[in-house]
């Protein structure tokens, strides 16, 4: 470091902010802090600067000063890990700074960081980097370590330790479809002669290709279409048809008169069908299937939660894991981390941020003997605790817990339907059996039976929802809207209340506005900064970030009174900053709330925080609540009732001090009611009514932050977009009974041979593409003509 | 004529090896992450001159 010197604007060469403050200079490039030199320095002493090549200013996160002793304990290794054995371990990180090809670049070169790392490879979709390393060589503690110190700090919490493998599920449907997709062209291939028609010199191959297609149909069958075997005996046996019902009758029915045209030599049998019926289903359920890999949908306070926290065990500090926790034990509590179980304080001045766990955006102070709830967040000096409660059965984690997140059980348009439709195809195919019979033409009559039920496939049915709806979900995708599945959009096309949370949801969760009413000069501006750099009430670092950092004066007779203010002499000036009972005389005026500044005794003025509403929230509300039942449940004070009450009109309900307990009340009251409600919220807060209501989002400005577990994920600044987002999921509703009827004209063509009991084979073959090309043509045009009506293209 | 018994066998075993060549592929996990070995490959060798590590 050659040189400190003031800048005005500069930025900073690994992070990219803006330099407020003090300048560090090291190869001619600028640095913010110690840290973004430090990380500069790591890099160009192991020749990895390219990294700031790919992209510039690549490192926008800044390093936290996070405890890794918990990686030292042998159990929660065990947890982590994916694989050891004497020499290396590999090991799977989830690392959400992951963002560009910087990343990838830095990431995958970490052995030259540390030689002990035999190799790193990225997964940037997911987020994930596996790393496998020489145990003998560096700890896990110190890899975890190593990757802080580059800025790229992993995700460990208590979730990981529950992977879940969902992904070997999707493997699988793509296996089958591999195996449905090869058969199914080789059917194709060996069915041509036969819908060309067979001359003389080809019959002699008539009965190989027969057998060929017949030996290909048995995996589609009894492979592919397993599930659907599974699924309609199952339904079956719970007395209630489904969907899947009439599609394993259906490839029963084929594969049977195929076994049958084949073994006896009667004809080419319907194995081309077959084949192509079961590759278009599996194909619809892979488009339903579609999921968001950087996204989870499904994170409760697990995902929350810190995997270990320090104990104190005979006042010395050990770190445990949070799922061995008993009552009684002592926790250790640094700033910045979260209390993980019900506890009472035993040590120390607790200031806890609960803004996940109630809403409550300022922080609350909790003296000795009280209960801190887990989730709370502390904010200054370490504190001590003891456990009362274990963190399974948490305040906090009771959310989760409750039994009674009673959905109706959820009757989807295709659920609906399949009823009237197997319904229908039994009456025709009955009724056209028993038409053969009374003439005593007992082939025609089996052949009209079964032509029926192979006609009337509902494949078009069966297809149309998923690419309609995965159709719908791209849209939304684009627009920063992502949902969790193709299914819950029926859900939201259903809704007819809207539920809205305030802090987070109305307001952003970035810096609130902070509006200073006086006057302060450049003196006094140095004398405020100079005390408040002693306070860590979060008011005070809020305010001290829109003052700037600078250098500070010296401080004496400093005080802080909890709830009040501070006051402090600096450069033998009294200054004070608080509420109105920590200044030196009474304020005139009806200046109420704020930080008030006093210079010995000359008032200077007030700093007034508030919250930011979010940008087009008037015109969304009035919007709105022409279709729609709007509530807004905040777990706040009743500060902006005002302002509130302006923007949402008199019907509306408006409730505030809502617990968490309450919001999930409210949501239960409204169903009970009849309403089908959407539920918009952030925090973990809102996770219970979130679950509870019919359809729940949570809104982020984020991608990768927390977002509780939720139907869909909204970015913060598409909010406006709701009303638009809503139509179309109706109008997707609306383009699937099109697509059922036009299948119904369809299958009335085919049904007209049918019933005749003279489908041939190669009608059966063509129609089935054709509708199925139609449909989702005409599912993927309708889409984007709707999208492109309601402003989402 | 005969020979298409052979033909027709070559091409069914053919489409065998494919299949078989999709599942290993899909099994030793070459699909799993289609995106990032796109962006690996644009990485430069180490161009700068004061020198490789060993």
């Amino acid at each position: 470091m050659r040189t400190q010197k003031i800048l005005d604007i500069s930025i900073c060469y690994h992070c990219g902010e803006e330099i407020a403050g003090t300048d560090r200079i090291l190869d001619d490039k600028h640095f913010c802090c110690t840290g973004c030199l430090g990380v500069y320095q790591i890099l160009s002493s192991n020749n990895l600067c390219a990294y700031y090549s790919y992209n510039p200013a690549p490192g926008k996160r800044s390093v936290s000063n996070a405890y890794f002793e918990y990686l030292d304990e042998p159990t929660i290794i065990k947890q982590l890990i994916d694989y050891q054995d004497d020499k290396s371990t590999i090991v799977t990180f989830y690392i959400p700074a992951i963002h560009c090809s910087s990343c990838i670049w830095l990431l995958e070169h970490l052995y030259k960081i540390n030689p002990a790392i035999y190799n790193s490879r990225i997964d940037f979709l997911k987020k994930l980097v596996s790393i496998s390393y020489q145990n003998k060589e560096i700890s896990l503690r110190r890899l975890v370590e190593t990757l802080v110190e580059i800025g790229y700090e992993p995700a460990i919490n208590l979730q990981d330790v529950v992977k879940e493998k969902s992904h070997s599920v999707n493997k699988s449907l793509i296996l089958k479809i591999a195996v449905a997709g090869f058969c199914m062209g080789n059917v194709m291939l060996f069915s041509f002669p036969e819908y060309f028609g067979l001359s003389s010199l080809e019959s002699q191959f008539q009965t190989l290709f027969g057998w060929l297609n017949l030996t290909l149909s048995i995996p589609v069958v009894f492979y592919c279409g397993r599930e659907y075997f599974v699924s309609a005996w199952n339904s079956l046996k719970h007395k209630h048809v489904n969907l899947d019902t009439p599609l394993a009758l259906i490839i029963v029915v084929l594969f049977l008169r195929t076994t049958y045209a084949v073994v006896f030599n009667s004809g080419p049998g319907f194995a081309d069908t077959l084949t192509g019926l079961v590759f278009l289903l599996l194909m619809g359920k892979w488009v339903k299937q579609r999921t968001y890999h950087h996204i989870s949908f499904d994170r409760d306070y697990r995902s929350y939660f810190p995997i270990a926290v320090t104990t104190l065990i005979g006042g010395r500090q050990t770190p445990k894991a949070i799922n061995e926790l008993l009552i009684g034990d002592r926790l250790w509590i640094r700033n910045g981390e979260l209390i993980p179980a019900d506890s009472i304080l035993m040590k120390g001045s607790a200031w806890l941020d609960m803004s996940f766990v109630t809403g409550e955006t300022e922080p609350q102070e909790k003296v000795l003997g009280e209960i801190a709830y887990a989730g709370g967040r502390q904010m200054g000096e370490g504190i001590e605790l003891e456990v009362v409660k274990l963190p399974s059965q948490s305040y906090l984690t009771g959310l989760w817990n409750k039994e009674h997140y009673s959905h109706d059980a959820k009757h989807h348009f295709n659920d609906r339907v399949a009823k009237y439709f197997t319904i229908a195809v039994f009456v025709i195919a009955f009724s056209a059996m028993g038409y053969w019979l009374s003439y005593g033409n007992s082939n025609k009559a089996w052949a009209a039976f079964t032509a029926v039920i192979i006609v009337a496939c509902p494949c078009v049915l069966t297809l149309s929802t998923p690419f309609t709806l995965s159709a719908i979900l791209s849209v939304f995708d684009k627009k920063g809207f992502y949902v969790k599945n193709t299914d819950v959009v029926e859900d939201m096309a259903s809704c007819n209340s809207i539920v809205f949370d305030k802090t987070g949801t109305l307001t952003t969760t970035e810096q609130a506005k902070l509006t200073f009413t006086g006057t302060l000069g450049d003196e006094d501006h140095k004398l405020v900064a100079s005390l408040l750099t002693n306070s860590s009430h979060p008011l005070s670092r809020q305010i001290l970030k829109s003052l700037g950092y600078g250098s500070s004066y010296p401080i004496s007779k400093y005080k802080e009174i909890p709830g009040k203010g501070i006051s402090g002499q600096v450069c033998n000036r009294m200054v004070y900053a608080g509420n109105k009972s920590i200044l030196p005389f009474d304020l005139k005026g009806d200046q109420q709330s704020g930080v008030h500044i006093v210079i010995d005794t000359a008032y200077k003025g007030t700093f007034i925080i508030e919250q930011q509403w979010r940008e087009g929230l008037k015109e969304l509300v009035s919007t709105l609540q022409h279709n729609f039942i709007l509530t807004v449940l905040s777990g706040d004070t009743a500060n902006d009732q005002e302002m509130l009450k302006k923007i949402f009109q008199k019907k509306a309900g408006i409730n505030f001090e809502q617990s968490p307990h309450d919001k999930l009340k409210a949501i239960l009251t409204k169903q009970k009611n009849g309403e089908k409600v959407m539920m918009i919220g952030d925090g973990l807060n809102d996770a219970g009514a979130l679950k509870q209501s019919n359809f729940g989002i949570a809104i982020t400005d984020n991608i990768n932050n927390f977002t509780p577990g939720c139907d869909a994920i909204l970015k913060g600044d598409s909010l406006t977009y709701l009303p638009n987002f809503h139509q179309l999921s109706k109008d997707g509703l609306k383009i699937i009974s099109i697509s059922f009827g036009i299948a119904i004209a369809y299958n009335c063509i085919g049904l007209y041979y049918a019933v005749q009991g003279t489908l041939y084979p190669l009608v059966a073959a063509v129609l089935m593409p054709i509708s199925t090309i139609t449909i989702i043509s005409f599912t993927s045009i309708a889409t984007r003509f709707f999208a492109r009506k309601n402003n989402l293209l | 004529m005969n020979i298409l018994y052979f033909l027709i066998g070559c091409s069914v075993v053919m489409a065998l090896i494919f299949l078989a060549a999709f599942v290993w592929s899909l099994r030793n996990g070459q699909q799993d992450d289609v995106v990032t070995p796109g962006m690996r490959v644009l990485f430069d060798d180490e161009i700068d001159g004061e020198g490789t590590d060993e």
